[in-house]
């Protein structure tokens, strides 16, 4: 360091320094790319739709009349397809990811395997609709029904379920697998008593990210033919005349959000844009709170493990 | 003090518990163990020494036939637990089985993310053991018998994460004992410890040597010598030398042991 006096490495500091302001500036930037877009767009769907948001916006069907307009049918049938969607895709990608990682051979059919459910995760969501119209509504005969629609998002969340899943396995040490089977604990013993209990945290993070993706997913549900307008709700269990069996709700025609907010912008007068914003509206909270349980879950349940 | 001053004249006394014969195994194909042969005597503490990589823990790890879990592992020639002349290494033979006869304690304390009492409780749930009374009571021996009792007592079922290391690390040697082994096989359980919680296991290890027969890896060549009856020099996968404690630690007969042990090598 003889070569260079204390005012040449000053200066050197200082030069370096300034390429660190440099890219923390541009790192700011792109920050603020994604944050002020979504700041910009919830604010313009506030500001557009909030004063429609009332109780009657919730207990209404979609209606001609714009300010008697609600979104009675389209919650309703987002809940009735998130059931079917988490009762499908919850033992269906735990049991996969489980499979793979605990029980699977490690061979090249595994590796293909492994692969083929990442790629699935990136496969346009329409071709699952185009699927699930061939297969669910006329091969299985299940028609245009919430069924269907909770399959096919099933499907469509089943990559995220499985990577999730397994990444959750994957993080439980390897003495703590060795340390049960150490004791005489045979494989489904081990996965039953250590390896799925100390994985859920994990796993109902990778649940609730699916269905908060599958929640607002549009393409594939118009695929198969969901109702852009309805105006009753499905059958529930044992009421009307004859009165409806347990399941009968499964089979009936449906609407989801994105479709009753996609229904009211395509209409021409401003009143119906507002109320596709407040829709909208209610989308993003149901997403957002979703998201916030599952970091609160997360949290909540980590705390008890440390490793 | 049962120590064996001299190999010969002691060799009366001792019962085989267990017998390794041409013992070799292979991760894939790299040979980690070369034809190794080695009497393990009943209600003795074995040690295992030797530099890192030398093969003691795959050694020790074919005792409960560790390597099952991962593939492309491969064992070759017997390892025979007495009084039953079992081939622990036969594929017909329920690696389960093994694990239900012979138990492990780790490097590192691994402790489930339970409570202290269902950790120790664990190895008998998994043998199908239901009364709740009797595993309050072999719970409670086994914690007794590592000389956690009376620290854990009046907190059996708080995480176990919550106990120090020494504790954590006495509390899986309960979880191993619970079961009443026949061999207990140590992985180097001090490593992760501090002196004080390491000597509080070294006395341990000295007080169940006439409850069970032991089998322990060290790095630390004093703790070889202070709890151990016999003690196996392994170098490179090989068995170099087996004796003694007393015989390997004062007249080895293998020039490698004694660079080993004097310090002038590894």
């Amino acid at each position: 360091m003889a070569d260079l006096t204390v005012s040449q490495i000053r200066a050197l500091i200082v030069k370096h320094k300034r390429l660190d302001l440099i890219f923390a500036c541009i790192g700011v930037f792109a920050l603020m790319v994604g944050v002020l877009t979504f700041v910009a767009l919830f604010t313009g769907m506030v500001m557009d739709g909030a004063h429609r948001i009332s109780w009657d916006f919730f207990t209404n069907f979609p209606s001609r009349r714009a300010e008697h307009a609600g979104i009675l049918s389209a919650w309703v049938g987002s809940t009735l397809v998130m059931v079917v969607t988490a009762v499908t895709a919850i033992p269906v990608g735990i049991g996969g990811a489980v499979y793979l990682e605990e029980y699977a051979p490690k061979n090249w059919m595994t590796d293909i395997i492994e692969i083929n459910v990442t790629n699935l995760a990136g496969v346009p969501s329409i071709i699952y609709g185009l699927l699930a119209l061939g297969l669910f509504v006329y091969q299985f005969g299940f028609g245009q029904s919430i069924l269907s629609a909770g399959l096919t998002l099933a499907l469509l969340i089943l990559p995220i379920v499985i990577v999730a899943t397994r990444e959750a396995i994957r993080s439980i040490p390897a003495v703590i697998r060795e340390g049960a089977y150490a004791l005489g604990a045979t494989k489904w013993q081990t996965t039953a008593d250590h390896i799925l209990p100390y994985s859920i945290p994990g796993i109902l993070t990778g649940v609730i990210i699916g269905l908060a993706r599958a929640i607002g997913e549009t393409a594939p549900i118009i695929t198969i033919g969901a109702l852009t307008f309805i105006a009753f709700l499905p059958p529930a269990p044992f009421t009307g005349d004859p009165p409806a069996g347990p399941f009968d709700w499964l089979f009936a025609p449906f609407t989801v959000m994105p479709i009753q907010m996609f229904n009211w912008t395509s209409r021409p007068e401003a009143a119906f844009h507002q109320n596709a914003a407040a829709a909208g509206l209610v989308l993003v909270v149901m997403t957002l709170s979703m998201n916030a349980l599952a970091i609160y879950i997360r949290y909540r349940l980590r705390k008890n493990i440390k490793w | 003090m049962s120590k064996i001053t001299d190999g010969a004249t002691a060799q009366a006394n001792l019962v085989l518990k267990a017998e390794a014969r041409a013992l070799s195994f292979y991760y894939g194909t790299f040979q980690a163990l070369k034809s190794i042969n080695m009497p393990i005597y009943d209600k003795k503490v074995t040690a295992l020494i030797g530099p890192s990589g030398c093969g003691k823990s795959t050694y020790l790890r074919c005792f409960n036939r560790m390597h099952d879990l991962y593939p492309g592992n491969r064992y070759e020639g017997e390892i025979r637990l007495h009084p039953d002349n079992t081939n622990l290494l036969n594929p017909h033979v329920d690696p389960i089985e093994v694990r239900m006869r012979i138990s492990m304690v780790f490097q590192k304390p691994n402790p489930f993310p339970k409570s202290i009492y269902e950790n120790v409780a664990y190895g008998l749930r998994v043998r199908g053991v239901r009364g709740v009374a009797t595993i309050d009571e072999k719970v409670e021996q086994a914690l007794r018998n590592a000389a956690l009792w009376d620290e854990v007592k009046d907190r059996l079922h708080e995480l176990a994460f919550n106990l120090s290391g020494g504790q954590q690390q006495r509390m899986c040697i309960a979880r191993a004992l619970a079961t009443e082994p026949e061999i207990l096989l140590f992985d180097e359980p001090t490593s992760a410890l501090d002196p004080i919680a390491t000597a509080s296991i070294e006395e341990l290890i000295a007080d169940l040597r006439h409850k069970v027969t032991i089998l322990i890896v060290t790095h630390n060549m004093q703790q070889a010598a202070r709890v151990s009856d016999f003690t196996a020099y392994m170098y490179l996968g090989e068995m170099m030398e087996f004796d003694a404690t007393d015989t390997i630690f004062i007249k080895p007969k293998n020039k490698a042991t004694e660079d080993y042990i004097t310090g002038r090598f590894g």
